[in-house]
This record gives structure tokens, sequence and C-alpha cells, in this order.
């Protein structure tokens, strides 16, 4: 009944009827019309996710090439460090990086991965915001870079301890790639673009693949006792798990990524004193946030009792203070670890670990501990 | 006994004056994997239409309402160690609260199982 008025203004991915097939249940998620779950439910998905292999598509991602038109990968890399406070210089060909586009303020505009493909560099971009992107690299960039975007390729995220044995059998090469390596594969004969990494915190692999044999090679994917699909439902809940930020509800443009406790993927080469320092949009005020601290930050936070605390929580230093101190950003029940977990941004002095804070749910006051994340640990293949 | 429904997928077992209420098979079914059940206090007098529990999916959170007017007389404690039980067992062990009913034309309006099945499909 919604299905007819649903599919008139949603878009889907090459994937679409596939996930119908499967049971999916469809919801409208960044103007794509995506599977949120399938019959096996978010719980079994995600633990399924954690001790095997989860498939998800993610196909409704920006993937962005980036070439310099002096044909120097070099050049390409110098011009977008203008756009991310990243080193990309010195990104080698073949591997990948974590990066975030900034505007003049210091805010993140999207967050995205960049790799080195040897000529050139291949960006892959947030549903919601990959129109903006494009426009955004275009508008600083166009002068030296050729930016093509590749709607015509599809992308999956095959995820888990058993992903890598899975993925051996249509890519021999798969396993001997450590976290963050990617670059041009044939998977069970198809020109993908493999990287060794996702969002779930597990090992595993994003593919790029053509858009017309996408349906073949996932179907083929699945086809193995140990991938079962995974929906937007276990997706939240695996990166939520992992301590990842998830664009428009714990980084936007009002939060840099110094609040935004991605100090880790700032490079020291764009930092004060380093080789390339500054020179991206909003500098000035990311390195005086990196050089004397920020005032708030973002935190992992554990509620005590079982109520999950979600985004839009307000939070109190105390049990009866008026005036809010913070916000949880995203928030829920984390299956792994059978409890519920949060995170959002506290003020620098109640951002140590083991502080409590109170999260004002339901007209109540629920203690809630800062915790560090990830709340499970990492699984990567360095 | 006689058991009806509300639009908003609650159900209403009514035994005397002691209504005991859960939500529907078909809404558990549509919330997925229920991780937390927030019940009322024992005692606390519920206006008809008032939020008088919180059921918590893995997604999201959502309210259960008050189906009639009456005082809490008894809460399914089983559901604060187990809320899986909405999934696994919504009609029956799954129940949320039971309240003293307070007027009884209140029940007047709500659905029988079949009128249920209709509005649910």
């Amino acid at each position: 009944m919604l299905a007819t008025d649903k599919n008139s203004t949603l878009k889907q991915t090459p994937l679409h009827a596939l996930h119908v097939a499967r049971g999916g249940k469809m919801v409208p998620f960044a103007g794509y019309d995506m599977p949120v779950q399938y019959a096996t439910g978010v719980l079994k998905e995600h633990l399924h996710t954690r001790t095997a292999a989860g498939l998800f598509d993610v196909s409704h991602m920006g993937q962005i090439v980036l070439r310099a038109k002096s044909g120097k990968v070099e050049d390409a890399a110098l011009a977008l460090e203008k756009l991310v406070p990243m080193d990309i210089l010195s990104l080698a060909p073949g591997r990948q990086r974590y990066a975030q586009f900034t505007n003049e303020t210091g805010g993140i505009l999207d967050d995205l991965m960049v790799a080195n493909f040897g000529d050139h560099l291949f960006l892959v971009v947030n549903a919601a915001c990959k129109s903006e992107d494009e426009a955004h690299l275009r508008k600083h960039l166009a002068d030296t870079c050729i930016i093509e975007p590749l709607p015509d390729r599809a992308l999956i995220a095959l995820q888990g301890p058993k992903a890598a044995d899975v993925l051996a059998r249509f890519c021999p090469e798969a396993p001997d790639m450590k976290f963050m390596d990617a670059g041009p594969h044939q998977v069970n004969g198809i020109a993908c673009f493999v990287s060794r990494s996702g969002y779930t915190g597990e090992d595993g692999y994003e593919i790029s693949i053509p858009n017309d044999q996408a349906e073949a090679l996932t179907a083929a994917l699945l086809d193995h006792p140990d991938v079962l699909p995974i929906g937007l439902g276990a997706r939240d809940s695996l990166r939520l798990e992992a301590g990842m930020c998830l664009y428009g509800h714990d980084i936007d443009t009002t939060t840099t990524p110094v609040e935004g406790n991605l100090i880790w993927s700032i490079q020291k080469s764009r930092r004060t004193g380093g080789a390339r320092a500054g020179g991206f949009f909003g500098s000035e005020a990311i390195l005086a946030q990196l050089d004397g601290g920020a005032s708030r930050q973002r935190v992992g936070l554990k509620p005590e009792g079982r109520a999950p605390v979600r985004e839009g929580v307000l939070l109190f230093a105390d049990a009866t203070s008026s005036d809010p101190i913070g916000k949880v950003t995203s928030g829920g029940f984390g299956p792994s670890i059978s409890a519920p977990i949060a995170m959002g941004y506290l003020p620098t002095s109640h951002a140590k670990e083991g502080t409590t804070v109170f999260a004002e749910l339901r007209g109540q006051r629920m203690p809630m501990t800062v915790a560090p994340m990830p709340f499970v640990p990492n699984n990567y293949k360095r | 006994m006689t058991t009806l429904y509300t639009e908003d997928h609650e159900w209403l077992q009514i035994d005397g004056d002691i209504v005991t209420v859960g939500i529907t098979d078909f809404a558990q079914s549509q919330l997925g994997d229920v991780v937390f059940v927030e019940l009322p206090k024992i005692g606390r007098t519920l206006k008809k239409a008032e939020a008088a529990a919180v059921v918590e999916s893995v997604k999201a959170a959502s309210d259960v309402y008050a189906p009639i007017s009456g005082e809490v007389v008894e809460i399914n404690d089983g559901l604060a160690a187990e809320p899986a039980l909405v999934n696994s067992d919504a009609e029956s062990k799954a129940w949320f609260f039971k309240l003293k009913l307070a007027d009884k034309s209140e029940l007047d309006g709500l659905m029988d199982a079949e009128a249920y099945k209709a509005h649910s499909a």
C-alpha cells in the first residue's frame, strides 16, 4: 500500500529487488528505499555480524574519483588537503584514510574515506551529503582536478570475523590485504574496488561493483552459509558499539573534528608546526582547539540500568540542576554487550572517563557514566 | 473473559473489574526485538489514552497507552528480567499491567478480535 507511494519519490539502489526478494523491511533513508532489517531481526543481524559475516548494501553512499589535471596523484592530494585537515599527500598508493570536509568555522560538512588508487584518489562520502560534497569539490578544486562521481557503481560491505574467508573464494588476494588497504581487484571475475575497511568495528571489506553486476555478486556472497543480509538497524547499533560517528547525528556543521574526538584522524603534518600545517577550511579554529583544547567533546556514555537513552536526550551535571550541560547524539541498546550505550557532547570539565552525569528521561534523571569507546573492541587486521 | 483491542495495538483482557493490558502480536512484530520495558508504578491512576508504559526495541522507543482509565493494581515484573517475552508471547505471558476498571462505558468503541484483525491487516 505504501510501497507504491514510496517508490515514486525514493531512489533505489541496484540491490533493491534483492532486498525485497529476501524479505527486507524497506524504509526511506537519505532519499533511498533501504532495508532496515530482514526477517532475522536487528538483534540477530547484529550478533551475526560480530560472530560470522554480515552483508550490507551501502550503494546509496557517494563514490567519487578525484583526478588531478596534471595526471599526478600528488597534485590531487594537495588539492584535497584544502578541504580536509588530513594528510592526504602521505597516503601511499593502495591505502585508505578517514577524513572530514570542514567549513570556514571548523564545522564538519561530511566525513569520508579517501583512497589512493595510484594515479587518482577514490572518495566515499555519505548519501545525504553526496550532491553537496560534489558541488563543494567542484567549487574549490575544479581548476586543478577532474571530479567524477560514479553513479554506475554499487557498494557493499562484507563485515565480520568470517568476511576474509568468505571473500577469499571470490578474490584470493583479499585475505592478504591489511586494514585500510584499498585498490582495484577482480572479485568473481568482476572489476571491483576493494578496501579492507567498514563501519562496524569488525574486520571486513567494502566492495565497489559495476551496477549491472552488483546483484549477481551480492547474491553469490549471500549464498555462503556464513553470510546474512544486514539492514540499517544493525548497521546503526554496530557502529554505535564501535564508537563511530554517524554524520548528521554525532558530527555536523556545528561540531569540529576536535570536539568530535576525531583528533586521531588529523595527522601531525597538518597541525601547528607540521610540514603543511593549516591551509584547510576552518584551520584557524581547529588548530586553536588542537593547541588549547576544545570546550566540549564527544564522549561515550553508559546509562545505569537497562533503559536505552536515545538521541536528543539532555544531559545534566547533577540530579537537580535546571540547565543542561550537553546532549545525547546517538544512543540505544548494544546487542553485543546486552546493555544500553550512548554517545554525546559534554563540557571538557565533565568529559573525563568515570564522570557521572544525568540524562533526563521521561521526566526522570538517570545517571550515566562517561565511558571509554569503543564499547566493543575493534577487530581489525592491521 | 473478553478480549478487546485498541487502534494503538494494545489488547485488554477483562475479568470483572480487573483489566489486563498488553501489546498485540502485530505490534511486537512491527517493533522488532524488544530490549526494555518500563512499566507504571502500582497505585498510579491512569487516564484513558495517557502514556502508561514504554517499550523499547533495539531501534526505537514506543509508548503504550492506557486503553481505559483506572488504578494500576499489578505489573508484570517478569518483563524487566526478560523483555524479549514481548516478542515471543505478546498476547499472554508478556502482559504489561493490570488496571482496576473505573468506568465501564470506556470499553465502548474498543475493537473485538475480528475488527482488530481488519484494522491491523
